[in-house]
């Protein structure tokens, strides 16, 4: 086998991901506690540096390297700024908030940009192998950084949850992987696909059953979806910010490389399997959320319903339901991001803005971050002019595409249920009285990237093709 | 161009937003420099666009300028559509706006509220322009409603006011009526025509000449008598024709500066400008014509004739504005869009006018309206008084006068028209030159000329206005004498309009007028020859005669036809049968179905009911997520089994 250096190229945002991640880790240790700022500058930096590179790198067409193991594509591409952009995101708004707990240290960054680092290899994964070795990379780091604040007894609960489920998952993910490898004798998804055509079909159909289910469990859809609640609400603010937001966007990637790179073949099956975990978590997700009185729990159950969502677009099996997804699943990482930038923004030292109750009379306090969270909640439900709205359009029209409009019906039914809660924020932040008058702590540059944040949701909603383009361009 | 055309649009739209959004910041004074400085860059650049019309032969421009979206083949867009119908209502607009502008410094100094007053008038010049300049129905429909909204928002700028919330209240409600009209006739174009871009629903109108629709039962309807109606309805609405003219005398209410911008010079002129704007729909439904030269002249003569009975200052013009309007529509109504237009564009000026000289008058005497009070007051105002004359003889079209030249077009093209309805119309807007001269000259000589003012205390404080008041009256004054004159020619006779607006040869009664003109001074003299202008000088002699020769005579008129007196006076019961029907009516009915329909079906058994189950479920079922580990793991275990059953067992 000969090695050629060119084949690294298409690798670069890995190889820097990784070196950032070993810089970061090294300059933190030579630091003194009172000298964090600079671990979080050089990880910002190294990031937005991250972002250049991604945006200047030459990429035509597709590009497979490493034996088939890896690829880069337009998918890729567009999916891995829109992580890198989110993250920067993630990791402005989370500094005061650590901070304030005594939580500012330099593993979280080092732990946040290697989870990048999965997420960015389960992009690109273009085998069962690469896939399942970015899939760990990703939860090892998760679950440490939900126990990252170690006196915190929910928090270790949370993880230890987190973990077992999750090694669970992992389990049943392998099994099936197995199953697949073994009825077409291959892991590297384009054969796979090959393999399909000619292999037992009850034989792939039970392996088929466990992959999904392992990304129904990353994806958090029900029946699967046990450990969201617990885990957004036993983690650090900063770190369900980070989990809430950001790998939806993997396991949107995850799900196109699976079922349809590799397993394109079983699309009649996996579209009913899809299905059910859609209709599943588009119910449980907006009902179980109307009950919630912690908004950490409540949008924990939101994400649930948007994954049912996001699910539609990629049933659908169309290049159309495929960007409609990819748009859904990029809109909801801004969107989340947005509405756990704002409950951070709430929060002070020795203060969980966690509860509802916490949003009332949000506009007396601060009209601005009122009015940016009441675009976020109105994006959520889907309310024009917001992005929101314009993806569960494009979802819902790629369903309606493949006749399969009685799920249509089913999902906007949901949403309007869902309506409720998310307006409910809208009707606390206006309409009642504040349960307190202190000002809004929080440094210029989250509140200008919150406001950006905010501002972005009208702008996309106002423009959807800017946004919409791209998406499609991927599958073009 | 394109540049030039956005930034005619959203110059006025940043004044107003500096002026309201920031109105503490920058005080007053930066309210009124704010709206100012947009509105005067918006009109600078329309008179710069009209030169590039008029002299440099600029030519269409039609670009959507963004989608916002596409829904089974129709676009939403704003785009700008610029012709020489839209660079003269721009013009028009942003003069006035700009001379109403410049009066309200002087009208408002002392009230409160004067940053939200510029901010509003400058949003209400910014929605008029969108709405002129727009080339498809979506963007008309925003630009309908928002300046509908500012209106709205202006009649009731007094909100202390009881009578000032009934009236915006009113104005609200009967523009619902039109705008619901209006709507549906946009509708029934995105579905016939497929397509909200004024272009392409033309060019297919041909094609739908002779398209019929079912709107109930089996009987076929003319899908173009079915638009242009449902269409024009709006039209009654924002123009104030009968029978939905109500809310516009009532719209007084608000500062004067408004009603002369809003409710006199611009908005009520939407109607007009939207109908003449789809000519080439109307041309194709004669039914729909007679519909709207009917109304329109009914609307001419008989809210003329409230206007004789009013002692309030502004109602007086305000009902002139009505029985003006119907002029217009009545011009649409035989096919001469052109002569609307142009007496659109002249009564602008003039009405404008003539409704600032009422406010600075109404300033001079404190805000006492009635003219019963007032008489004399030229020898304190000279120059509203000279304004006031040489407006109130533009309205009664005295020779030469602008004024003269567009009514005269109207009635002449009227009177050539062989449409049905044409012979009822001819005779209303003849005869409703003389009821115009009346009110008019009525109104001028109680307020100007005689003894008065009758409160001494009154006119000892009686003085002229400001400059900022006057000088926008003596620039309005100046269009108001000489525009019609300037602009006969290439309006009515040449081709300005060409390519514009669409006539089929057989309607073309303006072109009938056409072959006897013989430029201005050849008008004037045919002019002088006709009817109309005797029943002018008429009217001016009888209102001289009675209010300033013999008072006495008006008292003895009134006693001896008491009983129209009392119909005028009651103006024809209008707002009586309204309330009473559809007030109390709509409430008797929102009652039923607010207590049986919303408060016991849809609120007590659909949303309570199905949101107390959602909620009851929630609560139950929220107990499932234990917080146990191992409950999770078997919900994993289950969900396998299900997908497992399901897929492979099956």
């Amino acid at each position: 086998m000969n090695f050629d250096t060119t084949t690294l190229i298409p690798v670069l945002p890995e190889i820097y991901l990784l070196t950032l991640a070993s810089v970061v880790l090294l300059v933190d240790i030579m630091l003194r506690d009172d000298q964090r700022l600079l671990t979080y500058i050089l990880a910002q930096a190294g990031l937005a540096a991250g972002l250049l590179l991604l945006l200047v790198l030459p990429g035509e067409g597709k590009t497979v390297v490493f034996s088939g193991h890896y690829v880069r594509d337009a998918m890729g591409d567009v999916l891995k700024i829109a992580l890198f952009v989110t993250a920067i995101g993630a990791f402005l708004y989370s500094k005061d908030y650590l901070r304030a707990r005594k939580l500012f240290k330099g593993e979280f960054y080092v732990l946040g940009l290697l989870a990048l680092l999965g997420m960015s290899v389960m992009i690109s994964a273009n085998s069962f192998l690469s896939l399942y070795l970015g899939l760990e990379l990703l939860a090892l780091s998760l679950y440490a950084m939900v126990a990252f604040d170690r006196d915190s007894p929910a928090g270790s609960e949370a993880a230890m949850k987190y973990f077992i489920l999750g090694a669970v998952a992992s389990g049943m993910l392998l099994y099936g992987i197995s199953m697949i490898y073994g009825a077409t004798g291959s892991l590297i998804f384009g054969e796979v696909s090959k393999g399909v055509a000619t292999a037992d079909r009850l034989v792939l159909v039970f392996g088929l059953v466990f992959v999904v289910i392992g990304l129904a469990f990353k994806l958090g859809a029900v029946p699967f979806h046990m450990w969201v609640p617990d885990v957004y609400e036993g983690s650090p603010t900063a770190t369900t910010l980070f989990i809430g937001s950001i790998p939806k966007i993997a396991a949107f990637a995850m799900a196109m490389r699976l079922l349809v790179d590799g397993l394109g073949g079983l699309h009649e099956d996996w579209q009913g399997m899809l299905i059910i975990l859609a209709v599943l978590s588009m119910a449980v997700g907006n009902v179980f959320a109307l009950a919630q009185g912690n908004i950490k729990r409540m949008l924990a159950y939101s994400t649930i319903s948007h994954v049912g969502f996001l699910m539609l677009g990629v049933l659908s099996g169309t290049q159309a339901g495929y960007s409609s997804s990819m748009f859904y699943a990029i809109v909801y990482a801004i969107m989340a991001l947005g509405a756990f930038g704002i409950v951070i923004l709430l929060s002070r030292e020795g203060f969980e803005a966690d509860k509802l109750a916490d949003l009332k009379g949000l506009n007396q306090r601060s009209p601005w971050f009122a009015a940016m969270m009441m675009l976020l909640m109105f994006s959520m439900a889907g309310v024009p002019p917001t992005v929101g709205f314009f993806a569960k359009l494009f979802v819902l029209q790629a369903v309606v595409g493949v006749s399969l409009t009685w799920l249509a019906l089913v999902a906007v039914f949901f949403s309007i249920i869902g309506a409720f809660y998310y307006l409910r924020i809208v009707k606390l932040m206006y309409f009642d009285k504040p349960d307190t008058d202190v000002a809004l702590e929080a440094g210029w540059d989250a509140k200008l990237g919150l406001s950006l944040n905010g501002l972005a949701i009208l702008y996309f909603g106002m423009f959807p093709a800017s946004l919409l383009s791209v998406c499609q361009v991927a599958f073009g | 161009m394109e540049h030039i055309y956005l930034a005619i649009v959203l110059a006025p739209l940043l004044g107003a937003i500096v002026a309201g959004l920031f109105r503490n910041q920058i005080g007053r004074t930066g309210a009124h420099w704010a709206a100012i400085l947009g509105v005067a860059a918006s009109c600078l650049l329309s008179l710069y666009v009209l030169k590039l019309f008029i002299y440099d032969g600029e030519q269409l421009y039609n670009k959507a300028l963004y989608t916002w979206m596409v829904s089974d083949g129709i676009r939403f867009e704003v785009g700008f559509l610029i012709d020489k119908l839209t660079v003269m209502m721009m013009s028009v607009v942003t003069f006035v706006s700009l001379m109403v502008h410049i009066y309200t410094i002087g009208y408002m100094a002392h009230e409160e509220g004067y940053q939200r007053f510029f901010s509003y008038i400058a949003l209400f010049t910014f929605a008029m322009l969108m709405l002129v300049m727009s080339n498809n129905f979506l963007q008309l429909f925003f630009g309908w409603e928002a300046v509908g909204l500012v209106s709205y928002l202006l009649i009731g700028f007094y909100f202390k006011r009881e009578s000032a919330i009934f009236a915006n209240l009113k104005a609200f409600l009967v523009n619902r009526v039109g705008d619901f009209g209006f709507i549906l006739g946009i509708a029934a174009i995105a579905m016939f025509f497929n397509s909200l871009d004024y272009a392409e629903v033309f060019g297919k109108a041909p094609e739908l000449k002779d398209a019929t629709i079912q709107v109930w039962g089996s009987t076929p309807w003319s899908l173009m008598t079915v638009v242009c109606i449902l269409l024009f309805i709006g039209a009654m609405g924002k123009s104030a024709q009968v029978p939905l003219h109500v809310w516009l005398p009532d719209s007084m209410e608000g500062p004067t500066p408004i009603s002369a911008l809003i409710h006199a010079a611009t908005m009520v002129t939407a109607g007009i400008f939207m109908v003449a704007r789809m000519s080439p729909l109307y041309e194709l439904s004669e039914t729909a014509l007679s519909f709207v030269l009917i109304i329109g002249a009914t609307t001419a003569f008989f809210t003329g004739l409230i206007g004789i009975v009013q002692n309030d200052i502004k109602r007086v013009v305000a009902y002139s504005t009505l029985s003006q309007l119907g002029y217009m529509i009545a011009a649409l109504g035989v096919s001469a869009y052109a002569a609307g237009l142009f007496h659109l564009m002249t009564h602008a000026f003039f009405k404008a006018l003539l409704f600032l000289a009422a406010g600075s008058v109404i300033m001079g005497m404190h805000h006492d309206q009635d003219i019963r009070n007032m008489g004399g007051v030229r020898k304190y105002m000279p120059i509203t008084w000279i304004t006031a004359l040489l407006g109130s003889l533009a309205l009664i079209g005295f020779p030469g006068f602008s004024g003269f030249f567009s009514k005269d077009a109207i009635i002449g093209a009227i009177h050539h028209s062989d449409i049905f309805g044409a012979g009822y119309a001819s005779v209303l807007v003849t005869a409703g030159v003389f009821v115009t001269a009346l009110y008019s000259f009525r109104m001028f000589f109680l307020v100007f000329h005689g003894e008065g003012p009758r409160d001494d205390h009154a006119k000892h404080h009686l003085h002229e206005s400001p400059w900022v008041v006057t000088l926008p009256l003596i620039l309005l004054a100046i269009p108001s004498v000489v525009i019609g004159w300037m602009t006969i020619q290439p309006m009515l006779f040449g081709d300005w309009f060409t390519g514009v607006l669409t006539v089929l040869p057989e309607h073309d009664a303006l072109g009938e007028v056409g072959k006897h003109y013989h430029g201005q001074i050849g008008f004037i003299e045919h002019g002088m020859l006709e009817l109309p202008f005797w029943l002018a000088m008429g009217g001016l002699f009888v209102a001289w005669f009675i209010y300033m020769k013999k008072p006495a005579l008006a008292l003895e008129i009134r006693t001896r036809f008491d009983w129209f007196y009392h119909v005028l006076d009651m103006k024809y019961w209008f707002d009586e049968v309204y309330q009473i029907i559809f007030a109390k009516g709509s409430r008797a009915l929102g009652g039923f179905l607010s207590e049986v329909g919303d408060r016991f079906l849809i609120d007590g058994l659909i949303v309570n009911g199905s949101a107390k189950v959602v909620d009851s479920v929630a609560h139950r079922v929220r107990r499932l997520q234990t917080g146990y580990l191992y409950h999770y793991a078997i919900a994993m275990i289950l969900g396998l089994l299900l997908l497992l059953s399901i897929f492979v067992v099956a």
